[in-house]
């Protein structure tokens, strides 16, 4: 029947795509309760870690590190830490909108600001964007390592050292549940305080053998381990995202290949119905 | 004594070993053995290669092998940052046997491209395993 074709072929071709996007979101499934794992297992580590940074902070140490000292703030620097794919639905955007937002307040400051993207998406964004990339990394893929992001560190901590940041936040998306994943900006460096009331007392550690090492080594760490825990947040975040985007994505499919079987059951039946009282109608005229 | 405990987390970069209370722990700083004990000073060191060994809180003993890290003391709890952390009982003396064989082989017959540092510390860590693992059969 020719009426039926075209609409024959439109489900069709949503069939295929319906196909395609539950068999990703299946995928993503999978792959997110590995990077779940991921994140859960290095989670401790982050934890302790800024707890133990948090008291230092707090210290009243001789030895004063630079990544303790607020000083005057003339450019700031944003690691934005991105998907290195598409279809993960408003994750990106949602994020690089909130960093977008930072950037416009501290422009309005006359606050200067630079960034280091890792992950194809970023890099992409903000090449756009404008503003100077110092860094950029991708395809860190699914199971990202340690010394993936060093390099990147490396290069935002010589900028901090050399005096030409004065700040750096770290950007990704935090991983709640598999509902909701939320971009968040936290400042790595100088370091935050922890809110711990118990230990503004004025005290010092005893430290074996020199502060100096200690601290440079301890605070290396500190930011490489909070960058790391961010790359495996995001990655777990991004498969829960494409996960419930091609869940949407099958739906609205097998919403539409309803709509369109009752358009084409419709039309189907318009057709018959003509045809019969063209029939009746030549029968009544003989 | 007994009653005196402190709390005590040992994490690596993988997994968290150990989170609780203990009654006392032993671990091998940069400057030597330390033993802490439940009041202990604020204090900040980095660690060698080597064994963390622990009492729980009803005297039972517990072993993890660290190849490095920083320990922190606060008023009330430990934390032990380690590099890479194995718990005793997952320790494989034949390999360590043979990393240390190996090790020792290398600094006995240095090639060209020959890092003493790095072979010392490759022995190190083995050695230490060892020592945990014979530690543990006590």
């Amino acid at each position: 029947m020719a009426i039926g074709k075209e609409i024959k072929g439109k489900i069709g071709s949503i069939k295929n795509t319906q196909k395609i996007t539950s068999a990703m979101e299946m995928v993503a499934a999978s792959k997110m309760k590995k990077a779940q794992d991921r994140m859960l297992a290095s989670r401790p580590y982050a934890v302790s870690m800024r707890k133990v940074i948090g008291h230092i902070a707090h210290g009243n140490l001789e030895y004063k590190h630079p990544y303790l000292e607020e000083r005057e703030v003339k450019r700031v620097g944003f690691i934005v830490i991105s998907t290195d794919r598409g279809l993960c639905g408003g994750l990106n955007t949602n994020e690089f909108k909130l960093v977008t937002k930072a950037v416009k307040e501290w422009q309005s400051k006359g606050v200067e600001v630079d960034f280091a993207a890792l992950g194809a998406k970023a890099c992409g964004f903000f090449n756009r964007f404008g503003g100077k990339v110092l860094a950029a990394e991708s395809g860190l893929g699914e199971a990202p390592s340690a010394s993936d992001v060093i390099g990147l560190v490396q290069v935002m901590l010589e900028q901090f050292n050399e005096g030409k940041l004065d700040k750096i936040f770290l950007v990704n998306n935090r991983f709640e549940n598999t509902m909701s994943q939320v971009p968040e900006i936290e400042q790595l460096l100088p370091l935050p305080k922890s809110d711990d009331d118990d230990l503004k007392h004025r005290w010092d550690y005893i430290y074996e053998p020199d502060p100096k090492p200690i601290l440079d080594t301890l605070l290396v760490r500190y930011i490489e381990s909070q960058v790391y825990q961010g790359v495996v947040e995001n990655a777990a975040s991004e498969q829960a995202a494409r996960m419930v985007a091609m869940k949407a994505a099958t739906d609205n499919a097998g919403n539409l290949i309803d709509e369109l079987q009752l358009v084409y059951n419709k039309a189907r039946q318009a057709a018959i119905t003509q045809e019969i009282s063209e029939i009746v109608g030549g029968a009544a005229a003989v | 004594m007994a009653a005196m405990t402190t709390h005590l987390d040992v994490v690596s970069a993988e997994q968290s070993l150990f989170s609780g209370r203990v009654e006392h722990l032993q671990v091998t700083g940069s400057e030597g053995e330390l033993g802490i004990h439940p009041g202990h000073a604020p204090l900040l060191t980095t660690l060698q290669p080597g064994m963390v060994r622990l009492v729980k809180q009803h005297g039972e003993e517990a072993h993890i092998y660290i190849n490095g890290g920083v320990l922190e003391i606060q008023p009330g709890t430990v934390t032990v940052l380690a590099d890479v952390a194995i718990r005793g009982e997952e320790l494989d003396e034949q390999s360590a046997l043979e990393a240390k064989r190996r090790a020792e082989e290398h600094i006995a017959n240095p090639g060209s491209d020959f890092d003493y540092a790095e072979a010392a510390h490759e022995l190190a860590q083995a050695i230490a395993q060892l020592r945990v693992i014979r530690s543990m059969r006590k």
